[in-house]
């Protein structure tokens, strides 16, 4: 055998998209992984729309009165976009940064960490998209969605898949060891049972309103449920921009700081 | 070989962590075509210096060029051209034994048709034709390493980098990597390759240089470090423990050079038989004596004051 | 059978090494139910009590029990799931502990002690926090803890006994997902089982969570009658003793082998 006699093709440098590649050769094994995060939102949707639904009847205070399963149906939208981008960008991401160390021999080719963080962030946002096109999928054929300017709803769980899986990017970089994945916990949690998701701002104290209005998760469902009810409002420009600049000022340091982990 | 570039040519090269410098200062200058190899005890700078050649790793001061261009400011494209085969198997184990291959390749940007053709050829080189379709998790450890130095092979790299190649790994599958390495070789790639073991030097390199404490502190063929470091031949002794140290004491004087090892003792002559008639004469009864042949293994322990493998 | 004194060496394995994580897992164990008790309670509680969908009954009265027995039931899976998949490896401690006298029923004994005790204090920690809340009746809440514990065993024994077989990890997140978690929304935690289809209710009414739900439930409004409580303990003991010795069963036959 001869290694080096051939024509030599020239290498282009690898790309973001490669990561992508490498991923998704992966879920061709693992693939029903992506049916239990579809399966999640609509449990939570079932059981809250259904259940709790025919306790509250309608929720008060938007355009008109709206069924309680239109009301939450947006908000697990958007919380499933985070998680899942979430889980993509800290779970995953820390098991290849410590565990498998994938980088490491990834970071001996033409490819930068730029283009591993950008890859990585890319693939969080393809699952999301899965994610979201399925569960729309599923809610109209429950016959919730009433409006084609639902099909918003993609984008923006796109945003906030890009958002979450910035953020959680930044936020591997400062991990000490597993345990430190309660931590996260510890704030996503409660911003997924309290921002919005299962009733309206406005059963909050005014005080309380105001930190609500500062999670990154009560922009999203602001987006995906006016999307998905086919309202619009002014602070929709101030949802998107807020979303879109916390996701790349986060990336933007994500990046910076993983430059000098890996390449000590 | 064809002219072109240096491969590697390092001046000053020097690599501090925070306040401590694991690389010194130290010149290298690798030749095309030739298999290098860097000798040093753990801690000695050697995986430093590789991480540094491998532009994965910043320079803190000195030069360092690879293949003519600047390893500070060319990493990526240099990158392109190397070949990297870390202490510790990286492979993917998420991915199967072809997968690793063909992703590996595309990290290169290189396209799926010359990926496929190429990881057919290279699996075929490792031995691994039967495994492609296997999970990685079920490879034994030498055809984990082979795997590994396949996929160093999948952008046709003119350097190939090996990180101590054989360690952890049985003698039949050291000798069928040494082989395959060798093939290489004789393909005109060039070789830079640690190692903890002086007969995979002997083996295999061209050139060396024996790296302590982040310097060099020697450098040439095996042959002539061996002519000019050590002795032609060494006696070595053992004794039963409890009047080991009185024999030791009986031996003093009678040789160039005296090494106490546990368990044994080496003496440094140029000619074994003559001293070990000497050592006899002085009433000295080893449990055992062999006379052998220098090695390289004895250069570094005259460096260095110590055996490598500790 | 009954509880040899090897296996109190087997739970001080697992105390031992509780003392390292304790903060992390009262914080899973104790602040998560604590965050749904106080945004369902109070945030999604001031829509339904709008209409007095529960006869009367404040809803987070109404969920307390729910979940503080659904909390207990998924952390009595999650710890007899894992840490024994993990600990029945060739190098995990399950592996040590049978290489000395320890039979395999001393372990799941030991193991089976460490559950109960995590499972009680949680369920002490809930309470008294509930009690503060004003989401629950002093005087009743105390007899939560031995409702949590019954229930807590009820679901680790079967759960450990299964997970000793188990080889692939993805196997334990896919029960989860699948069962577990289905079990811990449609149990009537959060809503009566009288909201589902009326072709679901048997379905519901057959789970164990519900019975576990509903006893919390009737013992914490006082609405428990003697046949309702001899029905839902009946039910939930038959499963613990089931599981157990379905677990002494297959500890043997993987530990023994």
């Amino acid at each position: 055998m001869t290694v080096t006699a051939n024509p030599p093709v020239r290498p282009r440098h690898g790309r973001p998209w490669t990561m992508v590649e490498r991923n998704l050769m992966i879920y061709r094994h693992t693939w029903p992984v992506i049916l239990a995060e579809i399966f999640e939102p609509l449990l939570y949707l079932l059981a809250f729309g259904l259940g709790i639904g025919a306790l509250v009847g309608h929720v008060p205070g938007l355009r008109g009165d709206v069924p309680y399963p239109e009301f939450v149906a947006p908000a697990l939208l958007a919380t499933a976009a985070m998680n899942g981008a979430m889980n993509e960008t800290t779970f995953n991401l820390y098991a290849k940064l410590t565990t498998d160390r994938t980088y490491e021999s990834i970071l001996t080719t033409p490819m930068s960490v730029r283009s591993v963080a950008l890859g990585e962030v890319s693939w969080a946002l393809l699952r999301g998209t899965l994610v979201s096109t399925a569960f729309l999928a599923v809610v109209s054929a429950f016959g919730l969605v009433h409006t084609p300017a639902a099909l918003l709803v993609v984008p923006s769980a796109l945003l906030i898949g890009f958002t979450f899986a910035s953020t959680g990017l930044l936020v591997v970089t400062f991990l000490r060891s597993w345990q430190d994945f309660q931590l996260i916990q510890l704030v996503m949690l409660p911003m997924f049972l309290f921002a919005t998701t299962f009733f309206p701002l406005n059963v909050y104290p005014r005080p309380i309103q105001v930190f609500i209005e500062a999670l990154p998760l009560y922009h999203g469902i602001e987006l995906t449920r006016a999307a998905f009810l086919g309202t619009t409002s002014a602070h929709l420009a101030v949802a998107v921009a807020y979303l879109a600049l916390l996701g790349t000022a986060a990336l933007t340091w994500a990046v910076h700081r993983l430059e000098r982990t890996l390449r000590d | 070989m064809t002219a072109g570039p240096v491969p590697i040519l390092a001046e000053g090269l020097t690599k501090t962590y925070g306040g401590f410098t694991a690389v010194d200062g130290i010149d290298l200058e690798v030749r095309r075509g030739e298999a290098f190899g860097v000798l040093g005890a753990n801690g000695a700078g050697k995986s430093s210096t590789m991480r540094m050649i491998a532009c994965v790793s910043p320079v803190t001061a000195g030069s360092l060029r690879i293949l003519g261009r600047d390893s500070a400011t060319d990493g990526a494209a240099i990158r392109a051209r190397l070949g990297v085969v870390p202490q510790d198997d990286t492979i993917d184990g998420e991915l199967t034994v072809r997968e690793n291959l063909l992703i590996y390749g595309r990290y290169f940007g290189l396209s799926w048709k010359v990926l496929r053709e190429r990881s057919a050829r290279l699996l075929e080189f490792a031995r691994l034709e039967d495994k492609a379709g296997d999970a990685v998790g079920t490879l034994s450890g030498g055809m984990r390493r082979r795997l590994t130095i396949a996929r160093a092979l999948i952008n046709e790299p003119e350097i190939v980098l090996l990180d101590e190649p054989t360690t952890g790994l049985d003698p039949q599958a050291r000798h069928l990597l040494w082989e395959r390495l060798h093939r290489l070789k004789q393909d005109g790639v060039t070789l830079l390759l640690t190692t903890h073991y002086m007969d995979e030097a002997e083996q295999l390199c061209d050139r060396l240089v024996v790296m302590d404490a982040g310097r060099i502190v020697a450098s040439g063929t095996p042959a002539e470090l061996i002519a000019r470091h050590t002795s032609r031949e060494v006696l070595e002794l053992k004794f039963a423990a409890d009047e080991r140290q009185v024999m030791i004491d009986k031996c003093r004087g009678l040789a160039e050079r005296m090494e106490e090892l546990p368990y044994r003792l080496l003496l440094y002559t140029d000619d074994g038989e003559e001293t070990l008639a000497a050592v006899n004469a002085r009433g000295v009864r080893p449990r055992t004596a062999l006379i052998r042949r220098s090695t390289l293994e004895d250069v570094f322990l005259t460096l260095t004051g110590r055996s490598l493998v500790d | 059978m009954g509880t040899s004194a090897p296996a109190f060496r087997e739970l001080g394995y697992w105390l031992f090494r509780y003392r390292r994580t304790w903060r992390g897992s009262i914080v899973i164990s104790v602040a998560n139910p604590l965050f749904f008790l106080t945004a369902l309670g109070l945030g999604l509680g001031k829509l339904v009590d709008r209409d007095g969908a529960l006869h009367g009954e404040s809803y987070l009265r109404f969920i307390l029990p729910g979940m503080l027995v659904a909390a207990v039931m998924q952390t009595a899976f999650l710890e007899a799931a894992g840490p024994v998949l993990q600990s029945v490896r060739q190098r995990g401690n399950y592996r040590a502990a049978a290489a000395t006298p320890l039979s395999p029923e001393d372990i799941l004994y030991g193991h089976l002690m460490f559950w109960a005790l995590r499972a009680v204090q949680n369920a002490v920690l809930f309470t008294g926090v509930s009690v503060v809340f004003g989401a629950v009746d002093p005087a009743r809440a105390p007899l939560l803890v031995p409702i949590a514990l019954l229930v807590a065993v009820a679901f680790a024994t079967p759960a450990a006994a299964w997970s000793v077989t188990v080889t692939r990890p993805s196997q334990i997140s896919a029960v989860f997902r699948f069962a577990v978690l289905p079990l811990y929304m449609f149990s009537g935690t959060f809503f009566p089982v009288e909201q589902l289809p009326s072709w679901l209710r048997p379905l519901a009414w057959a789970t164990p969570l519900w019975h576990g739900v509903d006893l919390g439930r009737a013992v914490a409004l006082g609405t428990a009658t003697p046949f309702r409580v001899l029905v839902h303990v009946g039910y939930l003991t038959a499963m613990a003793v089931a599981g157990l010795l379905v677990a002494r069963r297959n500890y043997r036959r993987t530990l023994h082998v």
